[in-house]
């Protein structure tokens, strides 16, 4: 069935597992940057904590409760940034987004986050994917990590 | 302008030929009507035929044309009245729900209420009878108390007694909840708050497309609802007040059509209803919610509500005996509407709501603007399902049907 393979497109395994059993997920006592993300019209949260030097992403969590999409695609995410610099947590955001809002094809350097690729084709959800990953730009800007243009 | 003429028909499969956009549609089982109706070829017909032969400013000119549109608009007023069985003087239009409640914050919450003094909502509300309220608090100092909300999806009643003091200003309920589909009993709120003097505000923008609406009997002074919900244009609402209450309120927008006297430095106002119609108002909108509202009334209000009733029953009894897995909300036995709130396992409502849309079933998922309400049911979103007067039997069973699928390709991750 066509329909039916969306759905597989979507909701692959990893998603789902990254979705019951999210990595990194917790308080991070030794955050010195905390980021609240939300979508208020879908009511999701995502709550970032990271530890950084302003350089280098040393450790970070998160929180928060929401659908699949959006909590696995924060869960793969702070697995693929930690231990990153900022400029390289911020490229891969670029891909990240490239992919889900755009429609382009994942970079190698995405990884997992590949599993992803499916939500650009359901408009309603893009929001989802990169709740966790605004967050993300916005620790960078509370870091001081931002490139200037980014930045304005 | 007369209205197109049309069949009194009864099934629902009759009544979907009447709605273009669902005879487009085949595929489509369309269950967010609490959130927006689909709407009548009459309705969109009507609408057209406005700016096609009548359109023209009105309450103005001295044209024919402009007497004509003033004429049209105006029994829409005369419809609308009738279709909740008031006088056609304490027929408002506004843009909706939302606009009808922010008017009586502000006319006359804004003018009343003082510090100490208390509002009274219940915590099922829907956010446009939450957020208002919370404004005119700001800047008055006036408090806000609920109504609980018991574990069966119904107010806990006693509490009233409790709550409703001398300090209590104003009681604004929902009438029918958007989310639980709970029929509130409006008509012993009302009376209560009456013995401590209370004015009575009543949200309708879920009973008025579905129910026989009489405002009298509810013994309300105010009674706001949408057009949209009830197979009408969007833009246009409605909000019903006891002329004397009506009288008291002062204007909530300034501008033409509204005043009496105007000099650079003040003015004076009309009569309601024409008091709270400032600038040029949606007149195709009305005219065409007027359609909708005769629409309704030639089905017959008993029999839509007769109908929901029975999908609801219908829906419920399969989800209970098929569909273990699905946690429905609400309350049961009778008087329960044609909402149905449920959770799937722990699989979030959004992507409940995305797997069934892969199947043709367009449900809403969320917090059904009631953040309050979830944080008491303790989950952070529902999938809702809800039906009209064109949703079916055999809506309800693909509907099912496509539940069970979404549940089987989830049946790991429950």
């Amino acid at each position: 069935m066509v329909l039916m393979s969306l759905l597989e497109e979507l909701y692959k395994e990893i998603i789902l597992r990254h979705y019951k059993s999210p990595h990194n997920y917790g308080p991070l006592d030794s955050a010195n940057v905390r980021v609240m993300g939300d979508n208020p019209s879908c009511g999701d949260q995502i709550e970032l904590m990271v530890l950084t030097d302003g350089e280098r992403i040393a450790d970070l969590r998160f929180r928060g409760q929401g659908c699949a999409i959006s909590q696995a695609s924060a869960s793969l995410m702070t697995d693929l940034v930690k231990g990153k610099s900022w400029l390289e947590a911020l490229a891969l955001e670029q891909q990240f987004k490239a992919m889900v809002v755009d429609g382009a094809a994942p970079t190698p350097e995405l990884g997992d986050l590949a599993a992803l690729s499916g939500v650009h084709k359901l408009a309603a959800r893009v929001k989802c994917a990169t709740l966790a990953w605004n967050a993300l730009e916005q620790a960078a800007s509370r870091a001081g990590a931002l490139p200037r243009e980014v930045r304005e | 302008m007369g209205y197109p003429k049309f069949m009194a028909i009864v099934t629902p499969q009759a009544i979907r030929q009447d709605f273009p956009l669902l005879m487009q549609r085949p595929d489509l089982v369309y269950l967010n009507s609490a959130a927006t109706s689909q709407k009548p070829e009459v309705v969109i017909e009507t609408i057209s035929r406005y700016y096609r032969e009548l359109n023209a400013s009105i309450h103005r000119g001295a044209y024919t044309l402009s007497v004509q549109a003033s004429e049209a608009y105006e029994q829409a007023r005369h419809t609308l009245a009738r279709f909740i069985g008031a006088d056609e003087r304490e027929v408002i239009f506004v843009r909706n729900t939302t606009e009808a409640l922010n008017l009586v914050a502000y006319a006359w919450g804004l003018r009343n209420l003082r510090p100490g003094d208390e509002i009274l909502l219940t915590e099922m509300e829907h956010h446009a009878n939450l957020v208002p309220w919370h404004l005119i608090c700001e800047r008055t100092g006036a408090r806000i108390k609920a109504i609980p909300l018991g574990p069966d999806g119904r107010l806990e009643l006693e509490a009233l007694h409790t709550l409703l003091t001398q300090r209590v200003k104003l009681v604004s309920v929902m009438h029918v909840s958007n989310v639980l589909g709970t029929v509130n009993p409006v008509a012993e709120i009302a009376q209560a708050a009456k013995a401590v003097g209370a004015l009575v505000v009543v949200d309708g923008a879920q009973s008025a497309p579905h129910m026989p609406i009489d405002v009298r009997a509810l013994g309300a002074d105010f009674y706001a609802f949408s057009g949209h919900k009830m197979l009408g244009p969007t833009g246009v609402g409605v909000l019903w007040g006891r002329y004397e209450a009506l009288e008291t309120l002062a204007p909530f927008l300034g501008g033409g059509s509204m005043i009496r006297e105007v000099y650079v430095e003040r003015s004076t106002y009309a009569a309601p209803p024409q008091r709270f119609e400032a600038g040029t108002p949606a007149v195709a909108e009305a005219i065409g919610l007027a359609a909708a509202a005769e629409y309704l009334m030639n089905l017959g209000m008993d029999r839509v509500w007769q109908h929901e009733l029975e999908l609801a029953a219908y829906a419920l009894k399969r989800l209970d005996e098929e569909l273990p897995e699905v946690r429905t909300f609400g309350p049961r036995g009778p008087g329960r509407g044609g909402v149905i709130p449920f959770v799937l396992g722990d699989i979030h409502a959004h992507d409940v709501a995305t797997a069934l849309d892969q199947y043709g079933i367009a449900v809403r998922a969320g917090h059904h603007c009631a953040q309050p309400l979830h944080r008491k049911l303790g989950v952070p979103a529902t999938v809702r399902a809800s039906f009209y007067v064109y949703t079916t039997l055999e809506d309800i069973d693909r509907f099912i049907e496509a539940l069970k699928k979404v549940r089987d390709f989830f049946k790991d991750w429950l």
